[in-house]
């Protein structure tokens, strides 16, 4: 799965872990750069051009936000993949709406973090247990009228999937539960992932506007 | 009003207030202050902003502004632009009285800063010391400058105007008081913030101190990975809720209970128990129970599954509390049990059943188990 090699990119204003990170992912990926501040992020991503980037959603000056707003633009192939200590869903949602294909926190097993890296690299959402949490909190409680209900809500089926998740399945295991393909299963999270960023539901317009996202 | 004086007095170093005053007195001579002022405005631009001087002034300063006043009043009155002698007098001196009693030296800014913190001070106690002359000289000409302009006023005295008299009081009363209140109020601003702010940082320091730091302690002492590892997760949670913790709505809310419930789990056994809760909701006898009852089934996991990570999700609903306890350890066959094992049918589904609700066991040997407490919320 990992012989393709992917291009990663680290982003973490914290040295330590940084290079503890390099230390359990230089085997299985080809680091092309590293950045601790926003704007040498931006300056090396688009200067490495790399297939991921592992970006810390905590960082001065705007944090990791900051990084995928000013890439996105020149750089629209380079995918994202969230990773920090912080629960607070303000600052998840927000990098998320941002563009980021998932979250993770940093308590994560380097054998996930690898696979996450790998499915965010097969343009597939990432979504950890505690993302899974934010996003039913988000969309629980019916909104009427709903101004978009293709976007502002879920599907019973993809709230499903979602608190699978939440319980701590993994995907794979949420298939076999559904009876449903592995396929199938990320289509419901990329799903997920899409209305994540694109409902102007209010409380994830809340948790955005916080960040001073919009 | 739009910086003209502050500008000219930045020019000159000399008090702001000075230039005001000469303003005012010149605004009470023929009205020339105001057109100054409005020239001033007019062809005034914003001073470069460098480095902010603390305005020293001399009295040989005042007294030059002084002169200049009245080289200007002279000329003025000569010239036929005059409201009276009075009214210019009793101004000029109630002005020069001010002046006196609130440019500052730089001894007196710093004693002024310390006194004001204290709230109860009065202008007597601030203007202590070597200054304290300077006060009673000034009040004494704003005084009497108020009583030229009382007495002068003949026609106002046959009419017995009261108002006028008191209107005058005040004028003067607010000349000699006036910018000791609005530095007062200033610099009262001024402490609060900075008090909060020290009062922060301070609490911020305490509590690191007692939980981070503590912990940094332990975790140098811990004989082994595993220990470690625990420590560093308790000092991790509990350093979240501290740094993230949302106001606890009411008494103790669901949300939190059941957070507090798997960190003394954490501690105890020495595992990772990975929670996401949705939803949140007050905490009565019924809720307690079911936090104990996914108590006991992640203590059950901690103890006989055989792996160090367990997953918590509690999901509140409108209609009913939905809670899952789950491994992936060594699993058991459920009808297998013997039935002395109370820990179930007591501790779980025992306490479930009599608060109203349920609990599912499903186990599948080698690959987990999962507990499914549910709750119905009583209808409102």
């Amino acid at each position: 799965m990992t012989d393709q090699r992917i291009r990663v990119f680290l982003v973490d204003d914290h040295r330590l872990f940084l290079s503890g990170v390099r230390s359990e992912l230089g085997a299985r990926f080809e680091l092309v750069g590293e950045a601790g501040s926003v704007s040498d992020a931006i300056a090396g991503i688009v200067a490495s051009n790399p297939d991921v980037v592992l970006l810390d959603v905590h960082m001065p000056d705007g944090g990791g936000a900051a990084v995928i707003g000013a890439v996105a633009k020149n750089r629209p192939d380079v995918r994202f993949l969230a990773l920090s200590v912080s629960d607070a869903a303000e600052d998840v949602i927000a990098v998320i709406r941002a563009g980021a294909r998932g979250y993770v926190t940093k308590s994560i097993s380097p054998d996930d973090l690898a696979n996450a890296i790998v499915r965010v690299h097969g343009g597939d959402a990432v979504f950890s247990p505690r993302l899974a949490g934010f996003v039913l909190d988000a969309f629980s409680g019916e909104i009427e009228p709903a101004p978009d209900p293709e976007l502002d809500q879920l599907t019973p089926r993809e709230a499903e999937v979602l608190r699978y998740i939440a319980r701590g399945y993994a995907y794979k295991q949420v298939a076999r539960q559904l009876n449903i393909s592995n396929k199938t299963v990320e289509t419901h999270v990329s799903s997920v992932l899409r209305k994540l960023q694109l409902s102007s539901r209010h409380e994830l317009t809340r948790w955005a506007a916080d960040r001073r996202l919009i | 009003m739009a910086g003209v004086a502050g500008g000219i007095a930045e020019r000159l170093g000399i008090d702001p207030i000075v230039i005001r005053l000469a303003f005012i007195v010149l605004a009470f001579a023929g009205g020339l202050g105001v057109v100054a002022y409005l020239v001033g405005w007019l062809i005034g631009s914003e001073p470069a902003e460098d480095e902010p001087r603390v305005p020293s002034t001399s009295l040989r300063q005042i007294v030059a502004v002084a002169l200049v006043v009245s080289g200007l009043l002279l000329l003025l009155r000569s010239a036929g632009v005059w409201f009276g002698d009075a009214v210019v007098w009793s101004v000029g001196l109630a002005a020069f009285g001010s002046t006196v009693i609130w440019t500052r030296t730089g001894v007196g800014r710093t004693q002024f800063a310390r006194l004001t913190s204290r709230l109860q001070r009065t202008p007597a106690d601030i203007v202590s010391g070597r200054s304290k002359g300077r006060f009673i000289a000034g009040t004494l000409l704003v005084v009497a400058g108020m009583a030229i302009l009382l007495g002068a006023h003949t026609s106002f005295k046959t009419i017995g105007n009261v108002g006028f008299a008191v209107l005058v009081t005040a004028v003067g009363v607010g000349l000699a008081l006036g910018p000791w209140i609005y530095e007062l109020v200033r610099q009262l601003g001024d402490e609060r913030r900075e008090r909060i702010r020290s009062e922060e940082r301070a609490e911020v320091a305490a509590h690191l101190h007692d939980s981070v730091l503590q912990t940094l302690a332990m975790i140098q002492r811990a004989p082994s990975t595993e220990e470690m590892t625990t420590l560093a997760r308790a000092q991790e949670r509990e350093l979240r809720s501290w740094l993230y913790g949302r106001a606890p709505a009411g008494d103790a809310d669901f949300r939190e209970s059941l957070d507090a419930m798997a960190a003394r789990i954490e501690q105890g056994h020495r595992v990772a128990i990975e929670t996401v809760i949705v939803g949140d909701a007050p905490v009565d006898e019924r809720a307690r129970a079911l936090i104990d009852a996914a108590g006991e089934a992640a203590t059950n996991a901690a103890k006989h599954s055989g792996v160090r990570t367990i997953s918590i999700y509690a999901e509140v609903a409108r209609d009913a509390i939905d809670v899952y306890v789950r491994d992936e350890g060594k699993g058991f066959d459920v009808g297998d049990q013997a039935p002395d094992r109370r820990g179930i049918s007591e501790s779980i589904v025992g306490r479930m059943v009599r608060n109203g609700g349920s609990a599912t066991i499903s186990s599948t040997p080698q690959e987990g188990t999962e507990v499914h407490l549910i709750l119905p919320r009583r209808p409102l």
